[in-house]
């Protein structure tokens, strides 16, 4: 038997994402995920370390050796901008939860913090890291 | 679960264009939402282009001008022309807000109206509303009492009480906020949503209710407030300037509270 059409299933749903006018809360949020995705990933690498350096020192220099490779240099650059964002919004959510920042001028000024923040922070470590002679 | 695409009968198409008089002066052009229900077809997106200059400020104008001189078979509630019934309520420019107090000169170029985001449509502008109303009955939005009241005075409450109620009071439920939520979007069947969150937070912070222990255990629930994840879409279309995240805030902190 197919399903009877009545005028309430036949109803379309209304646009959401596809029109709604992307503003900086809504990207912060999605941001949120997105990199807590990537850190979720990304700690399959650091397993990956750890296990390559206990297997010995032939594994374990495969493992820099990618690291050091265009490629590795980028996922370890994305994963490092991916833990600098995760950690600044994450901190930001913590003090909305204690019920700070609901103005909302502050509340946009707070997601501009934590994206240009992510950044700055990223450079920050990486300069470090090159200063320090580079990954390999 | 997030979805990011519409249902295939719900994807929107071109539609019809209506152009303006040869003689108009400021012409402005408005694409609006358009889905009958009693044809098949998809919903479209129609153009009118409509003279400014023999039209009022309001976007609502623009609407009632459409449907009385170019298309009457447009359809949208309208009310009050003021703010305060909230029934036109809508999508304009891409954030949800009410039609008659939004000014056309506020958008940016093509003025676009959509039917407020992830709801059923009834017909063009006109969202099913049912379910909303449905969980606004569900927090059981009137003053709950234990005690009983004496038989020769009304339940009273200081100056500083009431003004806990302010900017919770103020709502009307027009659902903008509530369909502006990523997180309403896609989990409406469990989810409260702002709107209904902000309105049992205004029977919890109310003196006068007795209640307040039952309406918390009533929330606590994995879908039913903690779906919101702080996003703050809510506050920022909120055509009163209303805080709804702010009020969700202060139900979640009271959660935390009664626990120690």
């Amino acid at each position: 038997m197919s399903e009877t059409i009545t005028p309430e299933s036949a109803r379309p749903l209304s646009p959401h994402i596809q029109i709604y006018r992307w503003q900086i809360q809504m990207v912060t949020s999605i941001l949120h995920r997105a990199t807590g995705v990537a850190l979720a990933v990304g700690s399959i690498m650091v397993c990956a370390l750890l296990l390559a350096l206990a297997a010995g020192p032939y594994p374990y220099e495969a493992v820099r050796g990618f690291c050091g490779s265009g490629l590795g240099l980028f996922l370890l650059l994305g994963w490092t901008w991916s833990l600098c964002y995760h950690l600044l919004n994450g901190i930001r959510h913590l003090l909305h939860d204690a019920g700070m920042g609901f103005g909302i001028a502050q509340f946009i000024r707070a997601g501009w913090i934590s994206v240009i923040g992510s950044f700055v922070l990223t450079a920050l470590i990486w300069a470090c890291v090159f200063a320090r002679g580079g990954v390999a | 679960m997030a979805e990011f695409t519409l249902p295939k009968n719900s994807k929107v198409q071109k539609g019809k264009k209506y152009p303006a008089k040869a003689d108009a002066k400021n012409v402005r052009t408005f694409r609006i939402y358009r889905w009958d229900p009693d044809d098949s077809a998809n919903p479209r997106m129609d153009e009118y282009e409509i003279d400014l200059a023999a039209c009022g400020p309001m976007v609502l104008d623009a609407l009632i001008k459409i449907k009385n001189e170019v298309d009457s078979t447009l359809t949208f509630r309208r009310s009050c022309r003021e703010g305060i019934c909230g029934s036109c309520a809508m999508n304009i420019d891409g954030t949800n807000t009410l039609a008659c107090t939004k000014a056309i000169g506020e958008c940016k170029g093509d003025v676009k109206i959509h039917p407020l985001p992830s709801m059923p449509v009834v017909k063009d502008l006109v969202p099913d509303m049912t379910h909303f109303y449905a969980q606004y009955a569900s927090i059981k939005p009137w003053i709950r009492t234990q005690s009983t009241p004496l038989p020769d005075q009304e339940r009273l409450q200081s100056k500083e009480d009431r003004s806990k109620l302010d900017g919770l009071y103020e709502c009307i439920l027009c659902a903008c906020c509530s369909t502006a939520c990523p997180s309403y979007w896609w989990n409406s069947d469990r989810y409260l949503g702002p709107a209904i969150l902000l309105q049992a937070y205004r029977w919890i912070a109310d003196s006068r209710d007795e209640d307040t222990g039952a309406r918390l255990d009533d929330l606590e629930d994995p879908f039913k407030l903690y779906r919101c994840h702080t996003i703050m879409n809510c506050a920022r279309t909120c055509p009163k300037g209303l805080n709804p995240a702010k009020a969700i805030a202060e139900i979640k902190q009271l959660m935390v509270a009664r626990q120690s």
